[in-house]
């Protein structure tokens, strides 16, 4: 090739190239700008006040009702439960594996978790109908196991890989000297970890957990398969609970286009967007401030 | 307080993070067992050769995994040139300034983004805007700007591990620029950025949100196939089978076979994955 064409070649594919970033902004952009809109158009039909404090959601009622207070409600309930379960055993198995376990162990366990964090979360719903939910109705005495629980404890087992490696990678990245200046002054092992390594890790753990946490957020298929689904106030854990992932999936296949009830799971879309996006925020906030002291 | 510690603690103490490591592993121990076990009975060859039949009672899933995998198919020939073109773009060429540093601030929100959401903004861009109807382009497409956050980072990291001194070498010896990064970085990065495609693509077969509302369908009559048109995919065969269908009971044999061959593509694609980075390692060493 000769070099005036070689120059142009290299002018065209930094343009090409440049343009393909610019162009993942203008997807944001565009996902925000769609939230927007559709908001906005929701908001003339619906006072925002009656949206975020009502009680009852029942579009599809003769005189329809928008309060999204159940909806919230029931995706903080199931996420907070998740967390309940997997923050304690993600914790314990990120310790185990970054101080206890042998290398021969470790070299097993890691990928049989990469493993688990591959699994499809409808493969995961799937099993909370088959197994988790008789499971449920025996020991609770209930006629079916669809309920907040059994969301719970499929988002925990899907937060849970998330949560340990990022867990594990912070506990790893504490200096070796911290641990050896404990020791020296006569801390066993357990003390050690407790006290100095946890805390010297702690920005990393709550990153981990925030990362968990949006995960549980925004997961749908599970949520989906297992929690019931009913839009009420949810009073407890065995309460049938209806997400906002899984309103948004279950009545966007039947609304019509450009009704207030279509333009209203865009809204809960926006607000879901916000809290994804805050769980992010805080998580990236505090990994920024571990990689400043530690400098990994 | 006492120098001796307490054997019991200590114990208690250790045993507790056994003991939670032990649990997770026992969650994985059942959700392989329970879907090799059971679905392993249901798979044969007719069972991924036959089209679904008789409202889904019987015959295989053909059907759907055709349609999966040409879904997949769309998903990497959008998503792999743009995200490789945009991560070369981060690497190569951008400059520390605010432009860039919000574009990796919007990618590492992009990866945050429910993947329902991702469905709506489907749905309203190419089913609606751009008129491709419910379509397996319109769902690959989808599926495609939800992967690419995940495939501009792991090139990225692939080509941050090229040193530079070989873009220098190739620079000194009269390269441009477009023909260093052609010619030289990608093919040296090219084990970390086929180890990130895989991946990624292994979790958009398995999605299932982002293509409820763009292509989907509960069933077609025969093999499908056409771009324009709705298709069944993998995962949405298996949550129909395991909610919507009105005989669930008797579709829990297809629906268990279904769930099975999903995990073992995962399975498999990761694996690839996994040989990938093993093999070009042991070729650089």
């Amino acid at each position: 090739m000769n070099y005036k064409s070689r120059i142009t070649l290299d002018i065209v594919f930094k343009v090409v190239f440049k343009a393909t970033g610019y162009l993942v902004l203008a997807l944001l952009g565009g996902i925000f700008a769609m939230l927007i809109y559709n908001s906005i158009s929701f908001f003339l039909d619906v006072k925002p006040f009656d949206f975020f404090t009502g009680m009852e959601w029942a579009p599809t009622a003769k005189n329809p009702k928008y309060g999204m207070l159940p909806l919230i409600l029931s995706t903080t309930l199931v996420t907070f439960g998740a967390m309940l379960i997997a923050i304690p055993l993600g914790i314990g198995t990120a310790s185990y594996i970054a101080i206890y376990a042998k290398p021969r162990v470790k070299n097993i366990l890691k990928p049989t978790i990469e493993m688990l964090a591959a699994i499809p979360s409808v493969v995961i719903g799937f099993l909370g109908i088959v197994v988790l939910s008789p499971g449920i109705a025996d020991l609770a005495d209930l006629p079916n196991g669809l309920n907040a629980l059994n969301g719970a404890i499929l988002l925990a087992v899907m937060a849970l890989p998330t949560i340990i490696t990022v867990a594990e990678d912070a506990i790893h990245a504490v200096p070796n000297a911290y641990k050896e200046a404990s020791y020296g002054v006569g801390a066993n092992r357990w003390q050690t970890l407790r006290k100095v390594i946890i805390p010297a890790a702690a920005p990393g753990v709550i990153t981990a957990i925030m990362l968990g946490v949006g995960r549980a957020i925004g997961e749908t298929m599970t949520v989906l398969m297992v929690t019931g689904n009913a839009a009420l106030m949810p009073t407890g854990m065995f309460d049938s609970v209806k997400t906002m992932t899984a309103t948004i999936a279950i009545e966007m296949g039947e609304v019509p286009y450009q009704t207030t009830h279509y333009y209203a799971l865009y809204a809960i879309a926006t607000v879901l967007f916000f809290m994804t996006l805050f769980a992010n925020i805080v998580g990236e906030f505090f990994i920024n401030r571990f990689r400043k002291y530690h400098a990994v | 307080m006492q120098f001796k510690t307490n054997r019991l603690s200590s114990v208690i103490e250790w045993g507790s993070l056994l003991l939670s490591t032990a649990i997770v592993c026992f969650f994985i121990a059942v959700i392989i067992w329970e879907i090799f076990s059971k679905g392993f009975s249901v798979l044969s060859w007719e069972f991924t050769t036959m089209v679904p039949k008789e409202g889904m009672t019987s015959g295989g899933i053909l059907t759907p995994i055709i349609g999966t995998v040409l879904l997949t198919l769309i998903t990497s020939a959008f998503a792999v040139p743009f995200g490789i073109c945009c991560a070369i773009y981060l690497n190569e060429y951008a400059e520390n300034t605010w432009v860039t540093r919000t574009i990796r601030a919007a990618i590492r929100n992009l990866s945050g983004v429910p993947s329902i959401i991702y469905g709506l903004f489907g749905l309203a861009l190419f089913v609606q805007a751009l008129n491709f109807g419910t379509s397996l382009l319109a769902a690959g497409l989808t599926l495609g700007l939800l992967s690419l956050p995940y495939i501009i980072t792991t090139t990225e990291e692939a080509l941050k591990r090229i040193p530079n001194s070989t873009r220098e070498a190739a620079l000194a010896v009269g390269a441009t620029k477009f023909e260093t990064i052609k010619d030289v970085v990608i093919p040296s990065a090219m084990s970390g950025i086929l180890t990130g495609i895989v991946l990624t693509l292994s979790r958009a077969a398995g999605e299932t949100a982002p293509i409820l509302f763009t292509g989907a369908a509960f069933y077609i009559n025969g093999s499908s196939g056409y771009v324009n048109q709705e298709f069944m995919a993998l995962p949405y065969h298996l949550y129909m089978l395991s909610t919507q269908h009105q005989s669930i009971d008797q579709v829990r044999p297809i629906a268990y076979g279904t769930a099975l061959v999903l995990v073992i593509v995962v399975f498999l694609l990761n694996l690839t994955a996994f040989y990938i980075r093993y093999k070009y390692r042991k070729d650089e060493n």
